[in-house]
């Protein structure tokens, strides 16, 4: 494991760091959720300028030919400032899963797109029964001629309402818990029979649920082989699983700043409320909580892209449990160091705590970890 | 399980609960379960429902209006109350400001105050809490000041619950700036309609608004708000404090969530399975059902004890807080990813299509966040640990 960053990751650090520092204070953030897009499309260009976009996708599609672990620097930074672009449904899930299993003309026509911030994608997998089981997929895709027919219900579909593309899990054989039979498609949202119902997600980012009702695409919608999607959508979501991590680790240590700071200069009995040995021992308990995250971090970022699908499940599983746990010690002591200022809405800590909550409910929650990671 | 209480008791919780079914309208029934802010048209409802009953302020004596309850009738009724879904009393009259009128309250301020609390045509807030002064209360810094036969305020409180719906205050006022911290405090009660008192919300991470900011510009109250003697307030708060840390449990609240839970998670599993077929969620929900089942018996016991309770009243505040907390988050584990969408009106007035997820759902992420408050509101948590380890002599 390296444990010491590269001047890449160095230089991505500072430029997301400034990024959010200069560019994302609170005020901003508010602005940013409230607008009609609920992200802002001026800040997006101003990533891709950057090169934060393309850092996976390779120099000759637009990008930097980077790696995970300098994805992961930007999503730390990201996490600090509760950014809610759609970098984590755009960039990691559906530029990564473009990446790994899409054919050349998919690659050639997508990822220099999104590079440029010429394309945002989301990535439509969970089902209303689905919970976080990848392979629950009751969406049918039928043959159709020379293309397929999709009907179905997707849920929580993180990005939907503003994604030029969808990428869609459907069922082209098989039962609904098949692990094979399982095609990934390509969907234009504004094709015919697709509608959304659009809502926010308890971290400010907006979600929506898909219905596909006979929506009509061509051959090569198709994303990889026919029947072969499960294996490529398990690890674009192992990926997600190490991203939200990153977030979550990024949270934490913005979190933990500001109870400290609470800590030191909130009076009550006439000393800093810090001088109580309680809140002395919670605030540690929330620093080391953060530590091991950061450890458990390391581990899911080296596996991110591991070959052995096994072994990559295991190490995301015990990082993403792990994480999650950490994420509630920090999030939960910082509302009770903090009281009743932290319970509202005007107050950065709630919206750290909404994103810690949030992210522990996204690509697999802690109990969903700690089962596969039992097995 | 469910315990039993005696014959007496067990007969009286079915008349409880039969009243409740007939009565108690769905759609306030729907908001409670949701926690919902309830409208103060469905409150005022249910209370005047209560009071022709006769089952008003449920801890109130006959004498004032009250129903007269032995202790274990009025555990009963809280608890079948709050099983079935009834809204919670307004506690701030009822079950704050009242018991300090029954002791030191003059006859005229009993006589107009107490008929009206129970009716709720007088719906009281707190003035307490301060920017400056949170747990440590006693430091607050909101001034009265005699003049003739009034009194005028001047400062500011913070957290003032539902301020928006009152249209009276009690409220704790610095009337000796000079003596020791304690003892320069008064208790007064007046109404939000005097010129000079404004009320700001807050909102909060739920999305909701049941909290406010109160600021007081040269308020002029009458000589006749003071409660009790001057200078006495810290007293009485102390004492209005008891009682709300014994009501805070909310055993009746939990039992009907913990059904909730196990309800919902019969079929939460991927494809429909049961998550209660799952070794982990199944242990945890063991787990606190228990807790509760002793946090009932615990409130049981202080019931039979004479006298007021001791340390048994933190015990109930800092369980009851806890167990609440851990329901929410059972709650929100139980639906999963359909804990994400986030409806700060928690699915109220939605039809039955246009949930997103199962039904229940849209209330249980606000939930979670707004139930982060509940081990730092009435006396944190923390404080009321520290009072439990004084009383052991620590």
């Amino acid at each position: 494991m390296d444990f010491v960053a590269t001047d890449t990751q160095a230089m991505l650090r500072d430029t997301a760091d400034r990024l959010v520092r200069d560019r994302y204070d609170f005020e901003e953030r508010k602005k940013i959720v409230a607008s009609e897009d609920g992200f802002s499309r001026k800040l997006w260009k101003e990533l891709a300028e950057l090169g934060l976009l393309g850092i996976e996708i390779p120099e000759e599609q637009g990008g930097s030919g980077g790696s995970f672990a300098d994805v992961a620097v930007v999503l730390e930074s990201f996490g600090k400032g509760l950014v809610v672009e759609p970098y984590l449904s755009t960039v990691v899930l559906g530029a990564g899963l473009i990446a790994a299993a899409g054919w050349e003309a998919q690659k050639h026509d997508i990822l220099p797109k999104v590079a440029s911030g010429d394309m945002l994608l989301a990535l439509a997998y969970t089902e209303a029964h689905s919970r976080y089981a990848l392979n629950h997929v009751a969406t049918k895709a039928r043959k159709d001629g020379a293309g397929y027919v999709i009907d179905g219900h997707k849920a929580v579909v993180l990005g939907a309402d503003t994604a030029d593309k969808l990428i869609v899990s459907a069922r082209t054989s098989g039962e609904v818990g098949d692990a094979t039979g399982i095609s990934l498609f390509l969907v234009d949202p504004k094709a015919e029979g697709v509608s959304m119902r659009v809502y926010p997600n308890l971290d400010d980012r907006r979600a929506a649920e898909v219905t596909f009702d006979g929506v009509k695409v061509e051959a090569s919608a198709l994303v990889g082989a026919e029947g072969d999607g499960l294996r490529p959508l398990e690890a674009a979501i192992d990926r997600g699983a190490a991203a939200v991590g990153c977030e979550a680790l990024g949270a934490m240590g913005a979190l933990n700043a500001l109870t400290l700071d609470y800590l030191k200069t909130r009076m009550q009995f006439g000393r800093p409320i810090g001088k109580f040995q309680v809140l002395q021992h919670r605030m540690a308990d929330m620093v080391m909580a953060e530590q091991q995250a950061r450890s458990m971090l390391f581990l899911a970022i080296e596996q991110a892209d591991a070959k052995d699908p096994a072994a990559r499940a295991q190490a995301i599983s015990a990082a993403k449990a792990q994480i999650d746990a950490c994420g509630q010690v920090v999030g939960r002591g910082a509302i009770q160091l903090q009281g009743g200022i932290a319970m509202t809405m005007e107050y950065i800590a709630g919206h750290f705590f909404r994103r810690l909550t949030a992210l522990e409910k996204m690509m697999g929650d802690r109990d969903y970890h700690l089962e596969r990671f039992a097995i | 399980m469910d315990l039993k209480y005696p014959d007496e008791a067990q007969k009286f919780a079915e008349e409880v609960r039969e009243f409740a079914r007939a009565e108690l309208p769905a759609a306030i029934k729907d908001k409670v379960i949701r926690h919902a802010k309830m409208s103060p048209d469905a409150q005022i409802y249910w209370q005047r429902k209560l009071c022709e009953r006769g089952w008003a302020c449920p801890g109130w004596p006959k004498q004032y209006g009250g129903p007269g309850f032995t202790p274990l009738q009025r555990h009963v009724f809280d608890n079948v109350m709050s099983e079935e879904g009834a809204p919670p009393a307004v506690p701030f009259g009822e079950s704050m400001i009242a018991p300090v009128l029954f002791h030191v309250g003059s006859e005229a301020q009993k006589k107009e105050l107490l008929p009206r609390i129970r009716t709720l045509e007088y719906w009281f807030c707190q003035g307490f809490s301060e920017p400056g002064a949170g747990s440590d209360l006693a430091s607050l810094k909101t001034r009265a000041v005699r003049d003739g036969d009034e009194w005028v305020i001047n400062g500011q409180k913070t957290w003032t619950s539902y301020a928006q719906f009152a249209n009276m205050m009690f409220c704790l006022v610095r009337t000796d700036p000079d003596a020791k911290q304690q003892e320069g405090i008064s208790m007064m009660v007046f109404p939000m309609s005097l010129p000079g008192i404004t009320v700001r919300p807050i909102i909060t991470m739920d999305g909701g608004h049941s909290v406010n900011e109160t600021f007081f510009d040269n308020v002029r109250v009458p000589a006749s708000s003071l409660i009790g003697e001057v200078n006495k307030g810290w007293t009485y708060a102390k004492l209005l404090l008891g009682h709300e840390r014994t009501s805070i449990a909310r055993i009746g609240q939990s039992k009907r969530e913990l059904r909730m839970l196990k309800t919902l998670a019969a079929d939460q599993g991927t494809g429909g399975a049961s998550l209660l077929d799952k070794p982990a969620f199944r242990t945890k929900v063991a787990e606190l059902e228990m807790e509760l089942l002793a946090l009932e018996i615990t409130a049981l016991r202080v019931l039979a004890q004479e006298g007021s309770p001791g340390v048994e009243a933190n015990l109930l505040k800092i369980k009851g807080s806890e167990i609440q907390q851990t329901l929410t988050e059972l709650l929100i584990d139980a639906v999963g990813p359909y804990a994400l969408p986030f409806d700060p009106n928690r699915g109220v007035g939605l039809g039955n299509m246009d949930y997103i997820g199962p039904d229940e759902a849209a209330a249980l992420g606000p939930t979670y966040l707004s139930t982060r408050v509940v081990t730092i509101y009435g006396g944190s948590n923390e404080i009321q640990r520290n009072i439990i380890a004084k009383s052991l002599g620590l």
